[in-house]
Order: C-alpha cells, then sequence, then structure tokens
C-alpha cells in the first residue's frame, strides 16, 4: 500500500459506504451543549427517532452557564431555559451529561479530553467549530451544524466529502516565553483565515512533537481560524500518557491493543500532501491581533498596519474598517496599546497548563490600574480544583484577578460576561470579531502569558521582558 | 427541507470579505431553541443603530441606513451577493436559518468558509461560488442598476444576468439531487441501516474501547 497521511488512516477507516466521492463515515464521539442541540433534539421528537448510540454522547452546558456563584442559578431567563431544555432532552434521550454543579462540567472542548472521551483514532464531531481542538489526539474531529447534529444522533454516520490535506510543519525550538497559541496565530498570519478552506491540516514537525497535549489542543483548535476544518497532530507517547488512566479510556485489559493501534496514527513516511506550509519555530515571537479577524496580527514588537502601504483594494478597505472599529491608528506599536479588560479562558486557552503560565507571569505583581476588570475562567471544574489544589487562584486573586466559575464565558459573551462597548480586551480566546465578546467590544488575542503580562502592564507587552 | 429549483430573485450586495457567522446573526440570538424567527436580527449590528436583544419589537428599531438591506431599492432580494470567506467563524446553523427567514434563498461569492457552506444545502439555499473578476463585476451591475434580478437555474446550473450573460456554476452532483428534490438527508442515510450496523459490528470487535 502507498504512503498514506494520518487524514487519510483516519477518514479511510471510518468509511462505512462511498458513492461518487460523497461518502458516509461512522462517528465514534458526539458531544453536545446548549445552544445547537435543541433543535436537533426537537427534529428527532418530531420525527419519532431515537438515538443511534446513546452512550456516544456526552452532553455539557458551557456557553450559557455563568461564571459567577452559582447557587441560584442562571439569572436570564432565555439562557436558563436553553440549559434547562439540554437536561430535559439528555433526560428524554438517556444521554449522560454533566450538569452545571458537577465537578466534571466545563467547556465541552476541556470536558471531553479531561475525561477520555476523545482518545486516538476516533472521529469526533460538535455543534461547534472548535471541535477541531480534539484533532490533537490523532483523532478526526470537526465541527458541524445543527441538522448534522440530528443526523450523527440519528443514524451515528455523517456525510462527507473528503477534503485535502494540508501539512504544517513547525521546525526548531520556540524561544522561551513563546506558546501554542502564537504558533497558532503566526500561521494563521501567515495563511490567512481563508488559508486552510478545503483543507484538513496536520501539524507536524519538532516544534510540534514537543508541545503538551494542552499545547497541541490549543493548536488544534485554531485550525478553524484558519479555514480548516480538522487540525490534527499524529499519536506519540505524549498522547498516550495523557490519555491513560482517564474515566473513559481503553480499560486495562483493553489497553495493549490500543495502544498498538494508535501507534500507527501518524502520516507515512512520504506521504504526499496537497499543500505543505513551513514555518521556523525560532522565529515566532509573542502574536497580538490588531484587527477584526484572527488573521490580522503582528508580533509584539510590530506596529499596527498602514492601509496606505496596501494595493489591493478590498485589503485596505478591510484594514481601514477594522482600525476604525478597533479605535486604532496606523503605524502606533503594539506595546503602546493600553487595555480595559482581560479575559484568560475559552476552549483554546483555559487548562491547567494555560493556567501555570499565567500566574507564573502573574505572581507577586498586580493588575495594573487602568484595568477594569481581569478575570481567570478556568476551562472545567476539574482544572479549577487542580489550579485550587496548586495555589493558582490565590496567586491571581492576590494579583487582582478575578477567579471564576468554568464555561465559555467572555470567548463569546453569551452569558453575563462581556465587553461594554469600546472596551478594550487582552484575551486568550480564538476570535476578534467585532462584536465578538460584546456589541462595540474590541478584542485582541494572545497567549496566556501575553494576557497576564498585559494585566499587570496595563498595555501589551513582551512577556519574555518580564520571565527574563 | 424546500426544495431549490430555479429563482428569478432582487439581488442585494454586501460589500465585506471575511463575513463571519457572528456578524450574520449574533450570540443573544442563539439563545432561541427554535429554528424560525431569527430573520429580523440577521446581521443586526449592522442593520440597526441601537443594540438588540431577543424579545424587542424590531420594527420599532432605528435602521441603518446605509446598511444596504435597509434600502428602499433592495427591499425583497432573495439573492445575496458577497465577497470572499462568506460564512466564516462559527458552526452555528443559526446563520443559514437567519438569511432563509430573511428570505435568501441563493448566495453568490468568491468563496465560502466549509461549515457554513454545507449548512446552507442542509436549508435549501444554494450557495453559488463564481470567480471573483465575476464577482466584482456583478457588485459594479448591481450597484449601478436599480431592481437587478437574477436567474438562478440549479438544473442547469447556471446564473443568467438581465442582459442574457450566463455564468455557470460547480455543484456537488448528491448535494444537488437533495436540494433540487428537497430531501432530508437522515432519511437517506437510514436507507443504508444494514450497511451502519454491519460497519458498527466489525468496529466493536477491532476496537472495543471505543464503546466502553
Amino acid at each position: 500500500m502507498s504512503a498514506r497521511t494520518l487524514y487519510d488512516k483516519l477518514f479511510d477507516s471510518h468509511v462505512v459506504r462511498e458513492e461518487n466521492g460523497t461518502a458516509l463515515i461512522y462517528i465514534d464521539r458526539h458531544l453536545v451543549h446548549e445552544v445547537t442541540s435543541p433543535q436537533a433534539f426537537e427534529g428527532l421528537k418530531l420525527a419519532g427517532r431515537r438515538l443511534w448510540r446513546i452512550n456516544s454522547v456526552l452532553a455539557v452546558p458551557d456557553h450559557n452557564v455563568p461564571t459567577t456563584d452559582r447557587s441560584h442559578g442562571i439569572a436570564d431567563p432565555i439562557s436558563r431555559l436553553q440549559v434547562e431544555t439540554l437536561d430535559q432532552n439528555c433526560t428524554d434521550f438517556g444521554v449522560t451529561e454533566f450538569k452545571m454543579g458537577d465537578v466534571r462540567q466545563g467547556i465541552v472542548h476541556v470536558m471531553g479530553p479531561e475525561q477520555g472521551a476523545t482518545l486516538p483514532g476516533m472521529t469526533v464531531v460538535c455543534g461547534d467549530s472548535h471541535t477541531s481542538t480534539h484533532g490533537a489526539f490523532g483523532a478526526l474531529a470537526h465541527g458541524i451544524g445543527t441538522s448534522e447534529v440530528e443526523h450523527v444522533m440519528a443514524t451515528q454516520c455523517l456525510v462527507q466529502k473528503k477534503s485535502k490535506a494540508m501539512q504544517v510543519r513547525v521546525e526548531g525550538k520556540l524561544g522561551h516565553g513563546v506558546t501554542a497559541k502564537d504558533i497558532a496565530l503566526a500561521i494563521i498570519g501567515k495563511i490567512g483565515t481563508a488559508g486552510g478552506t478545503g483543507y484538513a491540516i496536520e501539524f507536524a514537525g519538532s516544534a510540534i512533537r514537543s508541545l503538551s497535549m494542552e499545547g497541541r489542543m490549543t493548536l488544534c483548535n485554531m485550525a478553524i481560524e484558519a479555514g480548516a476544518r480538522a487540525g490534527m497532530v499524529a499519536v506519540d507517547e505524549t498522547t498516550i500518557n495523557y490519555v491513560k488512566g482517564r474515566p473513559y479510556a481503553p480499560r486495562p485489559e483493553q489497553w495493549d491493543a490500543a495502544v498498538a493501534y494508535w501507534s500507527t496514527l501518524h502520516s507515512d513516511e512520504g506521504a504526499r500532501f496537497d499543500a505543505v506550509v513551513e514555518l521556523k519555530a525560532e522565529e515566532i515571537e509573542p502574536q497580538v491581533t490588531w484587527g477584526t479577524s484572527p488573521e490580522m496580527v503582528i508580533a509584539i514588537n510590530g506596529s499596527v498596519p498602514d492601509p496606505a502601504k496596501e494595493s489591493d483594494p478590498t485589503k485596505r478597505g478591510g484594514i481601514e474598517r477594522a482600525l476604525q472599529y478597533m479605535g486604532l491608528e496606523a503605524n502606533t506599536p503594539i506595546d503602546q496599546i493600553n487595555i480595559d479588560k482581560v479575559f484568560i479562558g475559552s476552549c483554546t486557552n483555559s487548562r491547567i497548563e494555560d493556567l501555570r503560565a499565567a500566574a507564573a507571569v502573574a505572581k507577586g505583581k498586580h493588575v495594573a490600574a487602568n484595568v477594569k476588570l481581569a478575570m481567570v475562567v478556568p476551562g472545567s471544574g476539574l482544572v479549577k480544583a487542580q489550579a485550587e489544589q496548586e495555589g493558582l487562584d490565590k496567586i491571581f486573586k492576590e494579583a487582582g484577578f478575578e477567579w471564576r466559575e468554568p464555561g465559555c464565558s467572555m470567548c463569546l459573551a453569551m452569558n453575563a460576561d462581556r465587553l461594554e462597548p469600546g472596551e478594550r480586551c487582552a484575551s486568550t480566546s480564538n476570535r476578534n470579531f467585532e462584536g465578538r465578546q460584546g456589541p462595540g467590544g474590541r478584542t485582541h488575542l494572545v497567549s496566556p502569558e501575553m494576557a497576564a503580562a498585559a494585566a499587570v502592564a496595563g498595555h501589551f507587552v513582551d512577556v519574555r521582558l518580564l520571565l527574563n | 427541507m424546500q426544495a431549490f429549483t430555479q429563482l428569478n430573485g432582487l439581488v442585494v450586495p454586501l460589500d465585506r470579505a471575511n463575513v463571519d457567522t457572528d456578524a450574520i446573526i449574533p450570540k443573544q440570538f442563539l439563545k432561541s431553541i427554535k429554528r424560525a424567527g431569527f430573520g429580523p436580527n440577521a446581521f443586526d449590528e449592522w442593520r440597526y443603530l441601537d443594540h438588540g436583544e431577543p424579545g424587542m419589537d424590531n420594527s420599532k428599531r432605528p435602521l441603518n441606513p446605509d446598511f444596504p438591506l435597509n434600502q428602499a431599492r433592495y427591499q425583497g432580494a432573495s439573492v445575496l451577493l458577497a465577497r470572499e470567506n462568506f460564512g466564516c467563524g462559527s458552526s452555528r446553523e443559526h446563520a443559514p436559518w437567519a438569511l432563509l427567514d430573511f428570505g435568501f434563498r441563493a448566495i453568490i461569492a468568491p468563496s465560502y468558509a466549509d461549515i457554513f457552506f454545507n449548512n446552507c444545502f442542509k436549508n435549501g439555499i444554494l450557495p453559488i461560488t463564481l470567480s471573483a473578476e465575476i464577482v466584482d463585476s456583478l457588485f459594479k451591475a448591481v450597484e449601478s442598476t436599480e431592481g437587478y434580478k437574477l436567474v438562478i437555474d440549479l438544473e442547469t446550473q447556471t446564473v443568467v444576468t438581465p442582459d442574457s450573460q450566463s455564468y455557470a456554476f460547480e455543484v456537488d452532483a448528491f448535494r444537488k439531487h437533495c436540494l433540487l428534490n428537497g430531501l432530508d438527508d437522515i432519511g437517506l442515510t437510514l436507507q443504508h441501516v444494514d450497511e451502519i450496523k454491519a460497519f458498527e459490528a466489525k468496529r466493536k470487535q477491532a476496537q472495543p474501547w471505543l464503546f466502553n
């Protein structure tokens, strides 16, 4: 057999049937949250359909949950109804759900891997574009719409056409203070937000191999911001060590067979990719977005671009509109931009390693006077508990950060956490679209280290200066 | 799903690249547990001058007169003309639901984000890809011609302009079949129950840990 890519192996091993290039692929794991599932459950009810395989589904409320005191439930009646609808649907259909108040509750893309519900070789879907996160495990994972959520619930399958395969290779050693988030933003800056459209991206190279699972999840999470529905990393010891012992991991008597199979989940030597993008780890610096699309990104020592220097009129118009929305002048050095709020959290950067890294920067310092709110929102109840065990909550609180309950929070501001119009935020989330963190809010995407550094400085600053 | 065969529709231009699904339907409206009723809040932040929340009477809200969807000449439009990477970002199917509820049945753009593109077909909306040059010429024509309509024929895969210029477009055969006939994917897939069951049984044998 000819050399195959990891994507080939994952896709081909799930094809139930194929006709004229359209395949029916089998889905191993279906993660569900409250926003994109109610209409799917309703569709099943109306058609009198059941779930094809109940134990393939795991549900958790995350988008609408409050991150402050939860003893009185959800104040907003519309948010509350959506979460209650998920609870009711899970009861009606027999689906396992980690409800608000359960220590396992958290952002769906943090919860899945944490529970071992995401395993190498799986197909994983969820009605959420950041499902690409799970590809970090050598899985084929991507976001789907609500019609497809219903389709997977009813048939355990998805109608798919195979994507093209792209390899993004990052060789070398990352500098101190440079993270997986910076790799992700640097890649998007290079190929653009549509650069990966139509592709499944495999991240490879020595810099990727040396990332922890948390770092790989951050990277695959952002694959969708490069336009790719799926991102993935080959299985290695890091993957296997992370999975071992988790609640949904293979049982001891299944373990050796599982590991033997997982060890085949990498691109073969000489496998052909439709596109290859290469970056040198040493050249990647801490990144900050300046505009309203993740591709509008620059290194911390750069300046806001000047639209006058752009010759393409559509691009020039885009830069002008972004600068106007962001309230920024062309050519302003990035480290002279003051901020109003800081958000450390989201499915991109709310895992234990992210919180450790941010705490290391914040330790013994204090949030700057001009920063109205700096909040840390752990990705799950278990991340929160782990952080508290390590004393990270104390470090954050002593430095003037708020320490919150787990959920999506101000990444998309569906709950009460949001920016006011005109407020500027250093955010560890994944999208800096207009209004994403609240109408009129201005988002700058950064790593957890860079967000903590901005919090204590009151403006963007090269975290490497604080670490040295 | 509503079938799509032929459409003779008024065109409205949305001259921005990278229009994301957060812009098409902002997050506060995603709290609905229904599929219908998103139309009045399509492009909410661009369309209205105030901040929209669910439950507001949208007919009383101040409209942004500069936004094309609000302009008299584009009222009743069913074809949305857009720029590259339309529908990027969140996978929310509320985006095509909002466009459909507003009255759009077709979109023309040089490129789309994958998930949005896929979601359109599940809801009877035809997303047509034409070259950036053709899209550019359509923008010029729409802006200079009041009442500019296009005839879109899915069967023949053509877009025909008022001056009888015809542009061919590509569409996946399976998606075309479903759209022409208004077919529900689930019903089609369930015709293959035996194959799915056989595949699943084999998988359970080979990788039992996936079924724990």
